[in-house]
C-alpha cells in the first residue's frame, strides 16, 4: 500500500477508534456521563491518539531509515573497482543515483506494462533487454553502464518491495493494537481528559519548535558556508577591504566595506523619510483622526505594507530615478550635476522610506493609543493644548516603544533587497555623494549566487558570510530595540 | 476632628464662585444629566455625593469643560464662572482649565521627574520668570500639598516612583501649581488607603482657605468631615443641596434620606 493510502488508514482508524472509544465510555459509565472522569469526547480523543500518533511516528521512522537500510545491502553489488578510490571513475554515490534510475525505470515499465513483474526480476534477464525496455519507458541510459548495474537494480527493487510491504503491515499493526490497547483503558476512573491535554500541549510546543529549529538550522548553515569562506579568503580582506571587485577567473577582491557603505547609506536615507512621516501621521490618526477617518486611513496605510517590493523597485527605477535627475542631474532644474542616472541610493532610499512609513507609523500607532487617557486628561486639565499634551506628555511617555519601532524599521531596511537592485544600481564604491549608484549587502548576495554557482569557490561562498553579516546586523537591531522598549517601558496598570 | 461640620452661612447666588442653571449633558442618546441647577461657594468645599452613575462626575467635568474632549457629549444650559458663561463661543477652553484645575480618581502622575510634574502648568502658561521663580512656585505648590518633606531630597526622582497617596498629593501640588481658582477633585481618595485617605482629607480641608473645591466622593463619611455643602444626585437629578450638617441630620427629599441611611444606592 502506498504512502499516500496509509496514512488515510491511519487516520480512518483513528477516527473509528474516536467513536469505539466514545461509545465504551458511554456503555461502562452505563449512560450516565457523571459517573465518568473525563467527558466521553476525552476518551474518544485518547483512543483515536493511540491509534494514530505510534503508527504515523514509525511510518516517519521507517521512511527515513529505510533507504539507508537499502542503500547498504545494495552497496555489497557494486564492484570496487566502480568506488572511485582511484580517483578516476564516477563516485559510490553517482553509481548509486544509477542503480535507482534503473530501478525506478524498471518500475516504469511494469506498471506500463512493457514488460511483466516476473520478467524485471528475473535473473535471466540480459543488459541489452534492460536497454531496449527503458528506451520503450523513455528512461535513457549512459553509456557505461557496468554489467552490476541490473542485478544491483534488482535487488533494489526487491528490498524496497519487500521494505514497503512489511512497512504497511507493522505501521497498520501497531494502529490497530494502540487502538485495542486503548479502547481496553477506558474505564469510569480512567484520566482520558490528562492524555488528551498533555496532546495539545505537546502539539503546540511541536509547532513552536519548528520555528526555532528552522531559525537554527539558517544559523548553522550560514555558519559552516562563513568557515569555509574564511578558509578559503582572508578574513582581514573581507572585513577591511575597501574594494569590492569579484571576478569567477580568479583574483576577486572581495572587500564587505563598499557594501556595508552603500547599505547604511540607503537605510539611513530611508529611516530619515520614513521616522518623521510615519510618525506624524501616527500622531494624526491616533489623536486627532475622528474614528470615522481613522477607520478609512489606518487600513489604507496599512496597504503601502502590503505592496510587493518589486513594485516599489519600479517606481523608484520609472518614476522617482527620472525625477531626481531632473532636478539634481546635468541640465536639471537646480543647475547641479550631482546625479549622473537615475539609479542612485537616493532613489532607492526614499522609496525604501516611503515603503517603511506605514510600519513606523502603524506600530507608533499602536504604542501612543496604549498611553493612558488619563495621562492626557491630567494635562488638558491643567490648561495645556492639545498640542502642548502630545509633544510634553503623550510622546515623552511613548517614546520607548517608537525608538523600538524605528529599530525595527531600520533591520527591514538593512534587509531590503529588490527596491535596492532597482533603485540603487550595481556600483559597489564608497561614495559621500548619495547621488551615485551605491549597491548593498543583500543585492550582491543575489548576484553572487545567481546562474550556475560552483559551491566553492569563494566567490560564491562569499554570500554566505554577507548573509552572516547581514543576520549578526540586524540580529543586533532587533535586540538592541527589544531591550529599549523592555528598561524603558513605563509601567501602566 | 471635623465631625461636627462647619455650618456658615447660605452662599447667594451673588457672591457664588460657580453658578450652573439649567444643565443638561447628553451622550449620545443617554441622557446623563438633567436640569441641574446649583451655585458653588467661593473659598469653602462643596460635596457631590450620590449612587454610582449618578452624574456627579459627568456634572463635575462640565465646570472645566473636559467633557469637551469626549465627542458624543453634549451640554447645554449655563454655567457662569465669577459671571461669565464658561461655554461662550470666545470662552478658550485652554485658559479656563488654568482658572478650574482639576484632579483624578486614579493618581495620574506624567512619566517625568518630581519636579517636571509641578512645573508643567507654570512652564506651559508662562508663569515663572527664571528658574529661580520656578523653583520658589515647585517648592511653595509641594509644601501646599504637603508632600515637600517627603519628596525635597528627590525631585528629580521619577513621580510615577511614588507611592500611591504621594501620587495623589503630587498631582494637587500640579493642579494648584498653576494657582486655580477653583479645584475639581474626582473621587480623589477612591484609590487610596485609610493613611493617604486622611492625609488628603486634611489637605483639602485646608486648601478651602484659598480655593473653591468641589469634590465627587462615594464615601459620605468623607463628603460630612470635609465639606460645608453637599448636592446629591440620583439619576441624574440633583436632588437636594444644602448645608452638609443640614443634608445628614435633616435631609428634606425621601431619595436623600434613603441614601444615606443605605437604604439605596
Amino acid at each position: 500500500m502506498p504512502v499516500t493510502w496509509l496514512i488515510p488508514s491511519i487516520l480512518l482508524l483513528a477516527l473509528i477508534g474516536y467513536w469505539a472509544g466514545r461509545a465504551r465510555a458511554l456503555a461502562v459509565a452505563g449512560g450516565d456521563t457523571r459517573a465518568l472522569h473525563s467527558l466521553p469526547g476525552h476518551h474518544g480523543g485518547h483512543v483515536a491518539l493511540f491509534a494514530s500518533a505510534p503508527a504515523l511516528a514509525l511510518l516517519v521512522v521507517w521512511l527515513l531509515t529505510q533507504p539507508f537500510v537499502i542503500n547498504g545491502r545494495v552497496a555489497e553489488l557494486i564492484p570496487d573497482s566502480a568506488n572511485s578510490a582511484t580517483g578516476e571513475g564516477p563516485s559510490a554515490a553517482l553509481m548509486m543515483s544509477e542503480v535507482r534510475r534503473v530501478a525506478a525505470g524498471l518500475d516504469l515499465a511494469v506498471r506500463e506494462g512493457v514488460i511483466t513483474a516476473g520478467q524485471a526480476d528475473s535473473p535471466r534477464t540480459g543488459a541489452d533487454d534492460m536497454r531496449a525496455w527503458l528506451a520503450g519507458v523513455g528512461v535513457a541510459l549512459g553509456g557505461e553502464t557496468g554489467p552490476w548495474v541490473l542485478p544491483a537494480a534488482q535487488r533494489y527493487r526487491a528490498l524496497s518491495a519487500t521494505g514497503h510491504l512489511m512497512m504497511t503491515i507493522a505501521v497498520i499493526a501497531l494502529s490497530a493494537a494502540g487502538l485495542a490497547g486503548a479502547l481496553r483503558r477506558v474505564r469510569p476512573q480512567f484520566r482520558a481528559r490528562d492524555v488528551t491535554e498533555r496532546a495539545v500541549k505537546a502539539g503546540l510546543f511541536a509547532a513552536a519548535s519548528i520555528a526555532i529549529l528552522t531559525t537554527l538550522g539558517i544559523v548553522l548553515s550560514l555558519v559552516f558556508n562563513t568557515i569555509e569562506f574564511l578558509r578559503l579568503y582572508p578574513a582581514v580582506d573581507f572585513f577591511f577591504g575597501l574594494t569590492w571587485a569579484p571576478s569567477f577567473g580568479g583574483g576577486s577582491e572581495l572587500g564587505i566595506l563598499p557594501l556595508l557603505w552603500g547599505t547604511l547609506s540607503i537605510s539611513v536615507i530611508a529611516l530619515a523619510v520614513a521616522t518623521p512621516i510615519g510618525l506624524f501621521a501616527a500622531v494624526y490618526l491616533s489623536e486627532y483622526a475622528t474614528p470615522a477617518i481613522r477607520a478609512f486611513a489606518k487600513p489604507l496605510l496599512e496597504v503601502l505594507a502590503g505592496i510587493p517590493t518589486t513594485v516599489y523597485g519600479l517606481f523608484a527605477l520609472q518614476i522617482v530615478g527620472p525625477l531626481l535627475v531632473s532636478a539634481f542631474g546635468e541640465g536639471g532644474v537646480l543647475g547641479v550635476t550631482w546625479m549622473g542616472s537615475g539609479t542612485a541610493a537616493m532613489t532607492a532610499g526614499l522609496v525604501l522610506g516611503v515603503m517603511l512609513i506605514p510600519f513606523i507609523s502603524s506600530l507608533s500607532d499602536d504604542i501612543i493609543n496604549a498611553v493612558p487617557q488619563t495621562l492626557r486628561d491630567g494635562s488638558l486639565s491643567l490648561g495645556a493644548t492639545r498640542s502642548e499634551t502630545i509633544r510634553q506628555v503623550v510622546l515623552p511617555a511613548a517614546l520607548p516603544g517608537i525608538a523600538g519601532a524605528i529599530l525595527l524599521a531600520a533591520s527591514r531596511a538593512i534587509g531590503e533587497t529588490m527596491i535596492v537592485v532597482l533603485g540603487a544600481g550595481a556600483a559597489a564604491r564608497l561614495s559621500l555623494n548619495p547621488f551615485e549608484a551605491m549597491t548593498t549587502i543583500t543585492a550582491k548576495i543575489v548576484s553572487q549566487l545567481t546562474g550556475d554557482t560552483d559551491f566553492s569557490s569563494p566567490e560564491a561562498l562569499v554570500a554566505f558570510a554577507l548573509g552572516m553579516t547581514l543576520f549578526v546586523l540586524t540580529l543586533a537591531l532587533n535586540a538592541l530595540a527589544l531591550y529599549i522598549v523592555r528598561t524603558y517601558r513605563e509601567q501602566y496598570e | 476632628m471635623y465631625d461636627t461640620p462647619l455650618t456658615e452661612a447660605d452662599v447667594s447666588t451673588e457672591d457664588a464662585k460657580i453658578l450652573a442653571r439649567n444643565v443638561q449633558v447628553h451622550y449620545g442618546t443617554t441622557h446623563a444629566i438633567k436640569d441641574v441647577s446649583v451655585a458653588i461657594g467661593d473659598k469653602a468645599v462643596t460635596a457631590f455625593i450620590g449612587p454610582s452613575g449618578c452624574g456627579k462626575s459627568t456634572f463635575l467635568r462640565c465646570l472645566n469643560r473636559m467633557n469637551d474632549t469626549i465627542d458624543a457629549c453634549r451640554v447645554r444650559g449655563t454655567i457662569l464662572l465669577d459671571g461669565d458663561d464658561i461655554y461662550h463661543r470666545r470662552v478658550d477652553p485652554v485658559q479656563l482649565r488654568a482658572r478650574v484645575g482639576m484632579v483624578f480618581q486614579k493618581p495620574n502622575p506624567f512619566p517625568k521627574s518630581v519636579y517636571d510634574n509641578v512645573a508643567y502648568g507654570p512652564r506651559i502658561h508662562g508663569l515663572a520668570n527664571s528658574r529661580a521663580d520656578l523653583d520658589r512656585i515647585v517648592e511653595k505648590s509641594l509644601r501646599r500639598a504637603a508632600l515637600w518633606e517627603e519628596v525635597k531630597d528627590r525631585l528629580s526622582a521619577p513621580g510615577t516612583g511614588l507611592s500611591g497617596g504621594q501620587q495623589q498629593r503630587l498631582c494637587i501640588a500640579r493642579a494648584v501649581a498653576t494657582e486655580p481658582e477653583v479645584l475639581l477633585m474626582d473621587e480623589p481618595c477612591s484609590a487610596l488607603d485609610p493613611i493617604a485617605t486622611a492625609q488628603i482629607e486634611d489637605l483639602i480641608y485646608e486648601l478651602r482657605d484659598r480655593f473653591s473645591v468641589v469634590i465627587v466622593t462615594h464615601s459620605m463619611q468623607q463628603a460630612a468631615r470635609i465639606s460645608q455643602k453637599t448636592a446629591f444626585f440620583h439619576l441624574g437629578h440633583l436632588v437636594e443641596f444644602g448645608e452638609t450638617g443640614q443634608i445628614f441630620t435633616n435631609p428634606q427629599d425621601p431619595r436623600t434620606e434613603s441614601y444615606i441611611t443605605g437604604r439605596i444606592g
